[in-house]
């Protein structure tokens, strides 16, 4: 017992600096959004919260319109956390629950994208969105053709001595669209779209979120399959079963997710960044970020913005900390 | 409606956004890097983006910065994370809340946030200079910029770790420790033949985030350093952002791009080669 003793005294005398340590650089961001400038650069470092909050956030506000841009913000991850949580959880259903033609290919397709860097993806979705919106309108156009092409020549399997070459047709008709159609289809549409500066190009590219698939399709895989069969037979349409039985069994999980969602919305910057130029549309981070490093700011306003984006966040995780916990784990140990 | 159709109506929304979003821009990228993007309209040149690449030292500095925060702050994070895991998974431990919160509370905290208090405590006259009594310019000298970008990385990550590995410890039968236990095992012999084995996955999980996360690093040196001084501290993500963003050059940035995601496939077969194989 006494050798228990000292261990956990061991264990207390590494563990309390360090967690004071942690805790150092988000009690200092709190105590340096309540002072002016002088106090922040002197010394020794303010160590206790002063009574400049306001002033600071004033500045922050003269700075750049900062309300704006939390309320872009809450309107950016709400929405994207809600239409993310509808595609995912459609996608993981049709993954957990069905067999389909194609099943397996697919979902490797989803879940090799985990890890891919996002960078390998940022260009061309730039493209998309924002430069040359056109080029959107002109994959839209080519899917359809080349799904025309596709369902054609799926037509034609019913023809004997075809279907042996009908991954050739499939091939030949997906690179002829990719080597001629996508350009001469970009060149073809001169207009644009103009995506930037709105929600959409914010949200848009984001809801190709594989990791949410994968996690869905995890929850869904573990309820009891007999209760959907069950109403399956009973008659239900497979839409009333998903809304009506199988959705309100895994809100636990979805509400794990929805977390770990709308908190990277809320975090993200490099993408916000490049689509969103207008002072007024832009997302607390870029408003944020575009002070940092210019030579004439307001520290303890800058203080305030990561305060005002960080704060509530902190307040919630020690509510909900089994939640984001979830979330943070779902990717990984299941197996 | 057929029954055959179904689950690809569920699928439809998720699949079209995943094609147009994910699927065609990965493919869009290779095709971009062989492409000389600085003419209107870009011309098929494969030689113009790949050929720069090699002979461009500004790339291979980027190559090498992002490379020495992978050999430096991620065994390094991933080191403490585990320690930090075990100590909060420890029957002996007290007040298990305050520690879960101090060491799980970066978690939430966004990178710009974050990076905008690393800054202003490594500030001349922060307080980290204030706290140690040094008069030292971090994020002028090469290496002391460096040192300020691993120490917010490790701060920022190491929680979110130990959340995962935690999370493996808690699945480990606790009959192999009481059959150990028995057996006469030592603590320390009980950790290296259970514990780490029993965590590989995990553990082989979290390295693979760190370094796809690690190679495409760029808000935290882009904020806190600006890449600076000199190319000291410019990461392949923001040697990208210059090169795509600033540069308006997207056929070279595309093939930094398909560098940076080279990596991360070489690096992930290395992985699943050394480790991946279960006894």
């Amino acid at each position: 017992m006494k050798r228990r003793f000292w261990q956990g005294l061991a264990l207390h005398l590494f563990l309390t600096p360090l967690a004071l340590l942690w805790l150092a650089p988000l009690w200092l961001m709190l105590v340096f959004s309540t002072h002016p400038e002088t106090a922040i650069f002197s010394t020794p470092t303010p160590l206790l919260p002063g009574d400049r909050f306001w002033a600071n956030l004033q500045n922050l506000q003269a700075d750049t319109n900062f309300l704006r841009a939390l309320f872009n913000s809450v309107a950016v991850s709400s929405l994207y956390t809600l239409l993310s949580l509808v595609l995912t959880s459609l996608a993981g259903y049709a993954f957990a629950r069905f067999q389909f033609f194609g099943k397996g290919l697919l979902f490797s397709l989803v879940i090799a994208t985990l890890t891919i860097p996002y960078f390998a993806v940022v260009i061309p979705q730039f493209i998309l969105v924002a430069r040359e919106a056109k080029t959107l309108l002109a994959l839209f156009i080519g899917m359809g053709v080349f799904g025309g092409v596709a369902v054609l020549l799926a037509w034609l399997r019913f023809s004997p001595g075809l279907s042996r070459w009908l991954w050739l047709g499939y091939l030949t008709a997906a690179l002829a669209y990719l080597f001629w159609g996508v350009p001469a289809l970009r060149e073809a549409l001169s207009f644009d779209f103009r995506l930037t500066n709105t929600y959409w190009a914010v949200i848009l590219p984001a809801l190709a979120n594989s990791l949410g698939v994968f996690f869905m399709r995890q929850n869904f895989l573990s309820l009891p399959q007999s209760l959907l069969e069950a109403a399956r037979i009973d008659g239900a349409s497979e839409l009333r079963i998903f809304f009506r039985i199988a959705l309100p069994l895994v809100l636990p999980a979805m509400a794990a997710l929805a977390i770990i969602l709308f908190l990277s919305a809320w975090n993200d910057y490099l993408w916000p960044l490049l689509v969103l130029s207008d002072k007024n549309m832009q997302t607390a981070p870029v408003a944020l970020g575009s002070l940092i490093g210019l030579t004439r700011v307001s520290w303890g306003g800058i203080m305030v913005g990561a305060v005002l984006t960080t704060l509530p966040f902190l307040i919630l995780f020690l509510f909900l900390q089994r939640y984001f916990i979830a979330g943070i784990t779902a990717g990984g140990v299941k197996d | 409606m057929k029954p055959g159709a179904t689950p690809y109506l569920f699928l439809l929304p998720y699949l079209v956004i995943f094609a147009l979003f994910w699927a065609w821009p990965i493919l869009d990228s290779l095709l971009l890097s062989f492409q000389n993007t600085r003419v209107y309209p870009p011309v098929w040149d494969p030689g113009v983006n790949w050929g720069r690449i090699l002979r461009d030292a500004a790339f291979w500095d980027a190559l090498r910065n992002t490379l020495l925060i992978l050999v430096i702050q991620v065994p390094l994070m991933l080191a403490l994370a585990t320690m930090l895991a075990l100590a909060l998974n420890s029957q002996l431990l007290r007040a298990r809340g305050f520690f879960r919160f101090a060491f799980f509370a970066p978690v939430v905290v966004g990178a710009v946030a974050y990076s905008a208090v690393f800054r202003l405590l490594f500030n001349p006259n922060g307080a980290v200079n204030a706290a140690l009594g040094l008069e030292f310019n971090w994020l002028f000298d090469p290496v002391g910029a460096m040192v300020v970008i691993i120490v917010a990385l490790t701060w920022r990550w190491t929680g979110y770790n130990a959340i995962i590995i935690l999370a493996g410890l808690q699945n480990i039968p606790k009959e192999l420790y009481e059959a150990a236990e028995i057996d006469g095992a030592s603590p320390w012999q009980q950790f290296w033949r259970i514990t780490l084995p029993s965590l590989r996955p995990v553990l082989l999980f979290c390295l693979v985030l760190s370094i796809i996360g690690t190679l495409q690093l760029f808000t935290e040196p882009w904020l806190i350093t600006n890449g600076g001084p000199g190319t000291a501290t410019t990461t392949l993500g923001v040697y990208l952002y210059r090169q795509g963003f600033q540069n308006i050059n997207f056929g070279y940035a595309s093939a930094i791009a398909y560098v940076i995601t080279l990596l991360a496939l070489v690096f992930s077969l290395i992985q699943l080669r050394m480790f991946g194989r279960e006894p």
